[in-house]
């Protein structure tokens, strides 16, 4: 019997899996779980005897050391380890939810390792700011990964010779088996068993004729669903590791009529696996057209976002010719094997900044960062190449609010509606050195005003107005800031990530292969014809399933019916009960469970 | 927005509050009828002649405890009788007769029960329906409208079952207490107005998507309720073979000195417990149910996680990103798969692997209330 070969050494004791001994050998191997070894639990010494001298010596370490290898090499590819590194797979994924991730929002994980002073720094050591790709982590996996590539090729080996040998011979007392059935008949018991053979093999099992019985099995879906199963988690492992690794993702923000190529420059934050290199980026490029956002207007959620379509031009390649589309949160563009994403949307009021001279020093949109979800915007513009009315060089920085819908009875600074209902931009100034000639990168967003006075009011209070498009403040020392207009700015996130497709197919395998296993089930039916000592034919019929399958009866029952056409059962009154004749031949026979 | 319209979907999810309330109401006439058909019902002569029926069984080796499947009987012959025989080292308990046991007086209120179930369900469905209508979407954009589809598919899955003939009956009882908790908990604390989706949970993969996390839910509540059970009739069954009920249990009270408070306190609980116990099916079957349904359900759930990462694919720009849902989500698929690895197990199957079920449908329930309760992720939208 092919399968024999993968069983280890004492093929003729009874596998503590079969559960039932009275099957014996025809019950093993209904699956390729792995032996389970419970006597190998504590290794002995492998190296055995040692003979003087070094040579003794190295020999007996040199067993020694393969017995050990050997015997962790068994533990780790086991059920029970499996189970329990499973286990602490499930075990060690919690902490990465309750404690914030860097990898998911660096900004709140800096936050809470500031705020616990004593946990902070202990937590870091741990790892518990980025758990998924720390070392616990990622031993757990690797491990478990190990397992499973140990537990499958044995398997697998033992699932091909199963493949290429017979199912297992008939038991001898078949009334043993979990479900059984038998009846007397004047049929031959040859044609019994060459019509159970045709029956069978017609119902799809696979037979083999051994003696007085016909054996057969059927549902060896359920393993290859399993083997499939098993392997495509690593392929979703391997998919999953090398889009880390290749992986980039930047994100622009890109005010309406603007545009965007997709070179490393053009991003305002870029992220990219270990081994991504800048040439990986495919050329394309797009302009945002239009911006396009609507708002629940009444109820409880009013001022939640409805609908956000972003307009844009791409061009695909180098110098592709423009195509039009519409990117949605849900529906990114895909062009030239990168996705680009809708991730976020504001204001940019625009203005114009004349100095003392009455000279433009600066005109455009001044994207702003919204602070909450009626988009109240911070806005900060630096103006760098000013002079005052003397003609004197100075570097201006305005600072404020941008309300899109402002609330003039309260005259709170926080909007009130996330659309541009009523919309003011309220600026206060301050002049003297934006820090930005020392060569260090600022953030455009904030103002350092640590070398800059704020300009006063006569009154020697801040200066500082609320305006409306159209509108022109004018600074004391007689420069202007005239507010042009409104112009909405959409942040993308553009990626590309090799192995998504990958770990799809991955998935999917992986869906279908558990099915499989769950679904499917293996079974073996035997069928035996002897000739009873009153002449008839005693045919007697079993079937065995993992002990899960209910329907095992059922389909035993189903097959006997259609066996009985050939083999129509006879009613003898005077005879004796069949299975007390089956039981009586049975009880002659040789040691249980042998191998036929 | 066209105020014709507003105000029909108004009053569309002003019925929708007034048929959720209605079936609460149904559902808790449910729950009385149930419990009347337990104080009702009686231990069974099945129970009583189990113990004698397991020492048979142990003691003679062959004797097999007939059950036969006789399916309908269209053949033109008889169909063929089969015998089937548990394996070795199994206890031969039978299957309790449910909660009336073999009083008809209890198996009226259970069948009460049962049809006030049905009414609830129809008026649970209805309300589920006008929400929808009331919201032109799928009813499961915030917790409550969650909670309340949640519940109606776990009573549905019942039902189906119950429809498929399973011996499902006795599930009436913690099934109606349950859906109380839920529906209760989604009208007071969790009522959120009827309203539109933000953008991101404008997708079909939403659809697709919750609807599957939806009804694995149900599904594995029907699993876990049956595995907890189990783990209580196993304790029955196990005394059952030792002779430690009924008279048996009462004179190893007896004998129990005063000062071993838990042994007797457990003791006593036995004493009460044991004759609901008795009417339940026996743990094999219930194992078997258990596993059958979590079993069932982890390749649709793997299917829910997948869909889920497809569609954080298309709104977020990465299919998996460590957020606390999808964390919360994979440790449960973990421990289902724990759950499933156990049952091959030596030294697992049985009761341990029972715990890890019930641990894995812990982690579906933390999922739902406890991510979106105490832990902020991208998956909180529209209030709670
Ligand atoms: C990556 C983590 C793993 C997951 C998520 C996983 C999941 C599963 C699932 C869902 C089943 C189906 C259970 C059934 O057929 O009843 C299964 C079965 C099985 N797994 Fe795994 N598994 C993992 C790792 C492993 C490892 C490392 C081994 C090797 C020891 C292993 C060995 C088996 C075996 C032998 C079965 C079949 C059990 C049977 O026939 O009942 N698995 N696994």
């Amino acid at each position: 019997m092919g399968t024999t070969e993968t069983t280890p050494a004492g093929g003729d004791k009874t596998e503590g899996k079969t559960e039932d001994k009275d099957v014996g050998a025809a019950g093993a191997q209904l699956s390729t779980a792995p032996e389970e070894e419970r006597g190998q639990a504590v290794p002995g010494s492998f190296g055995g005897v040692r003979q003087p001298g070094a040579l003794g010596y190295a020999a007996w370490a040199a067993r020694e050391t393969t017995g050990w290898v050997r015997w962790f090499w068994r533990q780790l590819t086991s059920m029970r380890v499996a189970l329990i590194l499973l286990f602490l797979l499930s075990l060690a994924t919690v902490p990465g939810s309750l404690v914030p991730q860097t990898s998911v929002d660096a900004v709140k994980a800096e936050g809470w390792r500031k705020s616990h002073e004593t946990l902070g720094p202990l937590y870091d050591k741990l790892g518990l700011f980025h758990v998924y790709s720390s070392v616990w982590f990622s031993a757990i996996y690797i491990l478990l990964f190990t397992s499973l590539v140990g537990c499958i090729i044995p398997r697998t080996w033992q699932f091909v010779g199963q493949l290429r040998g017979r199912p297992p011979a008939a038991p001898r007392n078949l009334k043993r088996l979990p479900a059984h059935t038998t009846w007397r008949t004047d049929a031959d018991p040859g044609q019994v068993l060459a019509a159970a053979r045709k029956l069978l093999k017609k119902k799809r099992f696979r037979t083999d004729a051994a003696g007085d019985a016909v054996a057969s099995e059927k549902g060896y879906l359920r393993e290859a669903g399993n083997l499939v199963f098993h392997i495509a988690l690593i392929v979703m492992l391997i998919a999953f590791a090398s889009g880390q690794l290749w992986k980039s993702e930047g994100q622009k923000l890109i005010v309406e009529g603007d545009g965007f190529a997709n070179t490393l420059v053009q991003y305002d934050d870029f992220k990219s696996g270990s081994l991504f290199e800048a040439d990986d980026l495919k050329p394309f490029s797009f302009y945002l057209d239009s911006f396009k956002a609507s708002y629940e207007r009444t109820g409880p959620q009013r001022g939640t976002p409805r609908t956000y379509e972003a307009h844009v031009t791409y061009h695909e390649g180098a110098d592709g010719p423009g195509r039009k589309a519409t990117v949605k949160v849900n529906e990114p563009l895909e062009t030239s094997g990168s996705k680009v994403y809708l991730i976020g949307h504001g204001y940019a009021p625009v203005v114009t900044v004349r100095d003392g001279q009455g000279d433009i020093s600066f005109r455009g949109g001044i994207p702003s960062l919204p602070i909450d979800n009626n988009i109240t915007e911070s806005t900060v513009l630096k103006v760098g190449d000013y002079r005052t009315k003397d003609g004197k060089k100075d570097q201006i920085g305005f600072k404020g609010n941008f309300v899109p819908t402002m609330d003039l009875k309260t005259g709170t600074m926080l909007s009130q509606f996330p659309d541009l209902d009523n919309p003011r931009l309220v600026l206060t100034a301050y002049h003297g050195s934006l820090g930005t000639d020392a060569g260090t990168p600022q953030n455009v967003y904030q103002l350092d005003v640590s070398k800059m006075q704020q300009f006063k009011n006569k009154d020697g209070n801040p200066f500082a107005q609320a305006l409306k498009v159209g509108d022109t403040m004018t600074l004391p020392d007689g420069g202007t800031l005239k507010f042009d207009g409104i112009k909405p700015w959409a942040t993308f996130q553009i990626s590309q990530q090799p192995g998504n497709a990958t770990a799809l197919v991955g998935a999917l395998v992986a869906l279908v292969g558990v099915a499989g296993s769950l679904f499917i089930q293996r079974r073996r039916v035997w069928v035996r014809a002897v000739r009873g000592a009153d002449g008839h034919t005693v045919v007697e019929m079993a079937g065995l399933g993992r002990s899960e399958s209910a329907k095992l009866p059922e389909e035993l029952a189903d097959l006997a019916a259609e066996l009985q056409a050939d083999a129509p059962p006879v009613t003898a009154t005077d005879a004796p009960d069949p299975a007390e004749s089956a039981e009586s031949a049975d009880s002659s026979a040789a040691s249980e469970g042998a191998r036929a | 927005m066209i105020p014709i319209a507003a105000a029909a979907n108004e009053n569309l999810a002003h019925i929708s509050n007034v048929l959720i309330y209605s079936a609460m109401a149904v559902y808790t006439l449910a729950f009385l009828a149930h419990i009347a058909e337990w104080v009702f019902g009686s231990r069974s002569a099945v129970g009583r002649t189990a113990a004698a029926i397991t020492a048979e069984a142990g003691a003679g080796a062959g004797a097999a405890a007939a059950a036969s499947a006789q399916g309908g009987g269209t053949a033109v012959l008889e169909r063929p009788k089969v015998v089937t025989r548990s394996a070795a080292g199994r206890r031969d308990v039978p299957d309790g007769p449910g909660a009336a046991g073999t009083s008809e007086k209890g198996d009226v209120y259970g069948r009460i029960a049962i049809s006030l179930t049905v009414l609830s369900f129809l008026l649970h469905a209805g309300s589920v329906l006008t929400r929808a209508l009331s919201v032109e979407r799928a009813p499961w954009g915030n917790m409550y409208e969650f909670s309340t589809t949640f519940g109606m598919t776990v009573v549905g899955v019942y039902l189906g079952l119950l429809a498929a003939k399973k011996n499902v009956r006795w599930i009436g009882l913690p099934l109606v207490t349950t859906i109380l908790l839920d529906l209760g908990l989604a009208v007071s604390v969790l009522y959120t107005e009827s309203d539109q989706l933000v953008p991101a949970l404008h997708s079909y993969w939403l659809w697709i998507h919750v609807s599957t996390a939806i009804l694995c839910g149900a599904a594995f509540w029907v699993g876990a309720c049956s595995t907890l059970l189990y783990l209580f009739r196993d304790g029955y069954e196990a005394r059952l073979v030792e002779g430690r009920t009924g008279a048996g249990l009462r004179r190893h009270l007896d004998e129990l000195p005063q000062d071993r408070k838990y042994a007797r306190f457990k003791a006593k609980l036995a004493l009460y417990t044991d004759n609901p116990m008795s009417r339940l099916p026996s743990a094999a079957s219930l194992d078997k149910l258990g596993y059958r349904i979590n079993a069932t359900v982890f390749p649709l759930w793997t299917f829910t996680i997948v869909a889920g990462a497809i569609w954080a694919e298309a709104a977020w720009g990465r299919y998996w990103g460590w957020d606390p849902k999808e964390v919360w989500s994979f440790i449960t698929w973990v421990a289902y798969a724990c759950y499933l690895h156990a049952r091959a197990t030596a030294g697992w199957k049985g009761r341990k692997a029972a715990y890890i079920a019930l641990a894995a449908f812990g982690c579906y329930i933390f999922n739902y209330y406890g991510v979106n309760i105490f832990v902020t992720g991208k998956h909180s939208y529209a209030g709670v």
